[in-house]
């Protein structure tokens, strides 16, 4: 008995309706949603967005855009892997042979330097845009965590492709970072040893860092990532909403395709642009070869450790390494299982007294940081002050304590003076911090020249 | 009879099974975290570094003076008492290469400012320790310095210098 095919179509269409299943262009929203749904790269997305998430000015594009130099990494970081040796002899030298040699070498060196650096910046901001907004909630307590993780991972991959290059900025840069896992208690050096392969940066060390730069971290990233969009997917974005807007019960609903993709097309488009042109013109930096005998001077850490570096220019180097910036990442990480006691998912700042205790705290710390810094700089000297003690205790845990109070009269000060809830004053501390952070980074950067003594920028140069 | 030998709790085998899985599992996952520690291990290179130095005959050096070992990431101090000493180059604040300022008479640390007498002992901080030295044997008016061996000191002894 012969069976009549159903299909009457040509050969040619029928491969390629076994490729893409749905009808292209889809002619209704039940067309649309099963394109996102069917579709291997759409479906990290619903079919269907709420309409007011698409507002750019509320997420930024910050998440999309760290995808985005996630590819362009991946792609420039693969191509630079074949041109490139990662050892002490050729490491530098096929850096200049990028330059010199290779077609688009240079632009290519460019692209990933500078989309590395920016991604930085980027999960950076993404994270103080979710902060803010009040994303990091329940249900996404734990999308916060993972979004904690993937900014250390973040760091790491940029930090272990810092020494690549095998330059003096490269070299010294490496040796100060790793430094600072000594004065982890007990294990500290041991991990130091098995990370740098010996008892200095070396020839072990740029193997160690080549496989962890460009297999093992971007394959956390890859898995963190995509395990991050899903709970996104899932948990779906918060809701914006204006000041004292109360909840929405009901919320209008758009095909994904093409309201939210077209967006994202654009962005990318322009985000891309904006890269090429900033690579095209800006040279990804490259100074002598790496020199084991001469530390350079200032010897300055990557760009984004300078605010830690900063610390240890004020704290004993278990503090300024260990144990601040532990405590802060734990607060971080803690920050979504405190208890709330105001609803304010979707609304900058909170309240209207949230955005003025967040300017507050922002103030306190734009003014606070460089008070305290030069403070220790030139006038406060704990350990001349109480010589019996070890420096541990009169560099370390006075000055942290005495930070450390410091803060909760803030607490205490925004709570009373300006009648502000928990979640509001919690804010205004974390933008004090952060806005500390960045001071640090930069007094870090722009403000230490030779001998990591103060000076101004013109200077520093 | 289980109840009996276990002390009261009865082991049921859905208990002992649940158990034994959990047991094979963690000792498989102590093999697999030995075996990627071991492999992952940084292998002792038998370079010039981490070797012992010969660094020739003491009479050589006059007192007060510091001379500089790079293969051997030393300076070989001879103190103005003539006592020796062989400290390592490493700054013990973060790592950097700590060169001998001739003019101050001080080790200075380009990297954050740290500096250490002739002796390796902190003049100024944020160094916490003094210099790490190497050990030295003096045989026959010859100098041997162990860059194996890496001695870590609170403070500056009198004892730390070999005399000739």
């Amino acid at each position: 008995m012969t069976v009549q095919d159903p299909r009457p179509e040509s050969l040619p269409q029928r491969v390629w309706e076994s490729v893409q299943r749905d009808e292209l262009p889809p002619q209704d929203d039940r067309g649309r949603m099963r394109v996102v749904m069917n579709n291997l790269i759409l479906h990290i997305h619903p079919s269907k967005v709420a309409k007011p998430t698409l507002k750019f000015t509320y997420t930024w594009g910050l998440g999309g855009l760290a995808i985005l130099l996630m590819m362009i990494l991946a792609v420039t970081g693969i191509m630079l892997m074949f041109v490139y040796t990662p050892t002490p002899e050729r490491a530098y030298n096929d850096m200049l042979r990028l330059r010199t040699e290779i077609q688009f070498g240079q632009m290519i060196r460019n692209l990933h330097h500078w989309s590395g650096n920016l991604m930085v910046v980027v999960a950076f901001l993404h994270m103080l845009r979710v902060f803010f907004t009040g994303g990091y909630r329940p249900p996404r307590e734990f999308n916060w965590v993972l979004g904690i993780a993937l900014l250390l991972l973040v760091v790491a991959a940029n930090f272990t492709g810092y020494l690549l290059p095998w330059d003096q900025l490269a070299y010294w840069a490496v040796t100060v970072g790793t430094s600072l896992l000594d004065y982890v208690p007990v294990i500290g050096p041991a991990i130091s040893r098995l990370i740098l392969g010996g008892p200095e940066v070396g020839a072990a060390t740029l193997t160690n860092f080549y496989g962890l730069h460009v297999a093992i971290i971007p394959l956390m990233l890859m898995g963190i990532i995509s395990f991050h969009i899903w709970r996104v997917r899932k948990d779906t974005l918060s809701i914006p909403r204006r000041l004292d807007e109360p909840p929405p019960n009901r919320v209008e609903k758009v095909t994904t395709l093409p309201h939210l993709v077209a967006i994202e097309f654009v962005f990318a488009l322009v985000m891309i642009a904006l890269i090429l042109l900033w690579a095209s013109w800006m040279d990804a930096p490259l100074e002598e070869a790496a020199n084991p005998d001469h530390s350079p001077n200032p010897a300055k850490a990557a760009w984004y450790f300078m605010g830690l570096q900063e610390l240890l220019l004020h704290f004993h180097p278990v503090f300024g390494a260990i144990v601040v910036p532990g405590l802060a990442l734990g607060a971080l990480a803690a920050l979504p299982y405190l208890r709330f006691d105001s609803d304010a998912e979707g609304i900058w700042f909170r309240s209207r007294r949230g955005r003025v205790t967040a300017a507050v705290g922002a103030l306190t710390g734009l003014v606070a940081t460089p008070v305290l810094v030069l403070l220790d700089e030139y006038l406060l000297d704990l350990p001349a002050l109480l010589p019996s003690l070890p420096t541990i205790i009169s560099n370390g845990w006075v000055p942290l304590a005495i930070l450390l109070l410091m803060l909760v009269l803030y607490y205490v000060f925004v709570r009373r003076a300006f009648g502000a809830s928990a979640c509001e004053t919690r804010q205004s501390v974390f933008t004090l911090l952060v806005v500390s952070f960045v001071v640090l980074t930069v007094i870090g950067v722009a403000f230490r020249g030779e001998g990591m003594a103060l000076m101004w920028p013109w200077e520093v140069m | 009879m289980a109840a009996e030998t276990s002390g009261g709790a009865e082991v049921t085998r859905r208990g002992f099974l649940k158990w034994a899985w959990g047991a094979a599992g963690a000792v498989a996952l102590a093999e697999g975290g030995l075996v990627t520690f071991r492999f992952f291990a940084p292998k002792v290179t038998e370079g010039e570094f981490g070797g012992e130095f010969d660094a020739g005959l003491a009479d050589d050096y006059p007192p007060g003076s510091v001379t500089p070992f790079p293969n051997g990431r030393f300076y070989l101090v001879r103190q103005a008492d003539g006592g020796f000493l062989a400290l390592y180059r490493k700054c013990t604040h973060l790592g950097c290469a700590v060169p001998w300022d001739q003019a101050a008479g001080q080790f200075i640390c380009p990297c954050h400012a740290s500096a250490f007498e002739i002796d390796g002992d902190v003049i100024n901080p944020p160094a916490p320790r003094p210099l790490d030295r190497f050990p030295i044997t003096i045989e026959a008016g010859t100098i041997k310095v162990d860059t194996g061996t890496t001695i870590q000191r609170d403070h500056t002894r009198p004892d730390d210098a070999v005399y000739a």
